[in-house]
């Protein structure tokens, strides 16, 4: 099971990566837990400049923008 | 507060494909050419068929509106598509970087340059500054970024330079840098770090430790196009309605009474337009097309110039946004500075261009 946190104040751009790592997820038969992290405080703490960003099992892999499906698969593997 | 929330620099695709792009894009810049040197016939054999009375001010608005619209929307795509591609060069993290630690003066310099390139969504303005200002950038220089950054973006640059013309856009593009510079080197001298939000002081985050990407041929393209997709998908409904104001001031609104109001004579219209813009809330892709028709009518560029920048870099959904880092009085001072700067240009440029 991968933990998966998806950091951003709750804009539809965080919701549409939240969404794309679930697809992805389900899509390559990786059980995942996707959270959202929607503090601000929280998600300062990972010193990310750009959301939303995704972090998986507590290491940052991306910040800025939405990410591509290809990568999120690489992420996840 | 700009709109424009670019999307992604893609990451790495297949390599190969790079050519294809190329081919594709010298293709579609090619067509773009063609249907643009064609818009002035189009429009006028469109107005002409639609039998307005010749020289009626219904005729001067349509033709104004007919030519207008596709004619701003085709430049911006152009200039969307390029600073798509200049933008997939920077990222948050990496300007962050450049700028931390940087001396004041230099660094507002530089922050306020940085924000014309770097990838920035209103959205994101919240986890900007304080990533930037806990990673060790200063306060004054982080709001000369985040004063440049919705304020000179490619969809003000864009319209100013399809509608009013290259000096205008240039003029534009140099004020815009000067008040951010000025106004984050002013707010960095009053040293206000403690006027901060408690819980901003208190973040402490760790070094990010993110994949060096490398980006092809093809993905800085796609990034162009994704730009465009992104940003022209938003704003092309504010170009319309703010060319279709700008058409109904073209045919009917009398030259005297703009002339009387924002005209370089009023003094105090510069202050007036400050003001009025404050509040406001709109994107550069609304406001332009007005300041056009203004302009042909009389209105002096510097106050025009002075509303444009008030409008669009002093917004209240940026306060309420800011708000939650930063205390009421510093949102003031800012308030403050920032329309002090924009005034200086506003007078400065109608003295100077008089």
């Amino acid at each position: 099971m991968k933990d998966i946190k998806v950091l951003g104040p709750g804009c539809k751009r965080c919701q549409a990566t939240a969404d794309m790592v679930q697809a992805e997820a389900d899509r390559l038969g990786i059980a995942v837990t996707v959270e959202k992290v929607t503090d601000y405080a929280a998600i300062a703490g990972y010193g990310i400049a750009a959301t939303p960003g995704i972090v998986v099992d507590g290491k940052l892999v991306h910040a800025g923008g939405l990410p591509r499906a290809e990568d999120i698969a690489a992420w996840l593997a | 507060m700009s709109t424009s929330c670019s999307l992604p620099a893609g990451k790495p695709t297949n390599v190969p494909n790079a050519a294809l792009w190329l081919a594709a894009t010298g293709a579609l810049v090619a067509a773009w050419f063609v249907v643009y040197s064609l818009l002035q016939p189009f429009a006028d054999w469109i107005v002409g068929k639609l039998a307005f009375e010749p020289g009626s001010r219904l005729e001067q608005a349509a033709a104004f509106f007919v030519y207008d619209t596709p004619k701003v929307l085709m430049l911006l795509t152009l200039v969307v598509f390029a600073m798509g591609i200049v933008r997939s060069f920077f990222s948050a993290e990496h300007t962050r970087a450049l700028l931390t630690g940087r001396r004041e003066g230099v660094g507002n310099v530089a922050a306020a340059s940085l924000g014309i390139v770097t990838p920035f969504c209103s959205c994101s303005a919240v986890p900007l500054f304080i990533g930037f200002v806990s990673a060790g950038v200063p306060l004054g220089v982080t709001f000369s970024f985040l004063i440049a950054a919705p304020m000179v973006n490619e969809v003000a640059l864009g319209l100013l330079f399809a509608l009013v013309g290259w000096q205008v856009a240039l003029t534009y593009l140099g004020f815009g840098l000067g008040v951010a510079i000025v106004s984050g080197w002013v707010i960095g001298r009053l040293h206000l770090e403690g006027w901060l939000q408690d819980w901003v002081r208190n973040v402490r985050a760790g070094a990010v430790d993110l994949p060096d990407v490398h980006l092809g041929v093809a993905d800085r393209l796609r990034a162009g196009l994704d730009a465009v997709a992104d940003i022209l998908g938003k704003v092309w409904m504010w170009i319309i309605i703010g060319i279709a104001v700008g058409a109904a001031i073209h045919g009917y609104v009398p030259v005297d009474l703009i002339a009387s109001i924002m005209g370089r004579e009023a003094w105090w219209s510069v202050p007036a337009a400050v003001i009025i813009g404050i509040p406001m809330y709109s994107n550069a892709a609304g406001i332009i097309p007005v300041v056009e028709a203004l302009l042909t009518k009389g209105a002096a560029l510097g106050t025009v110039l002075a509303f444009m920048m008030s409008v669009i870099a002093l917004s209240a959904p940026e306060m309420i946004i800011l708000r939650k880092v930063l205390t009421t009085k510093l949102i003031a001072v800012f308030v403050i500075v920032v329309g002090l700067g924009i005034l200086s240009v506003g007078y400065l440029f109608n003295l100077l261009f008089a």
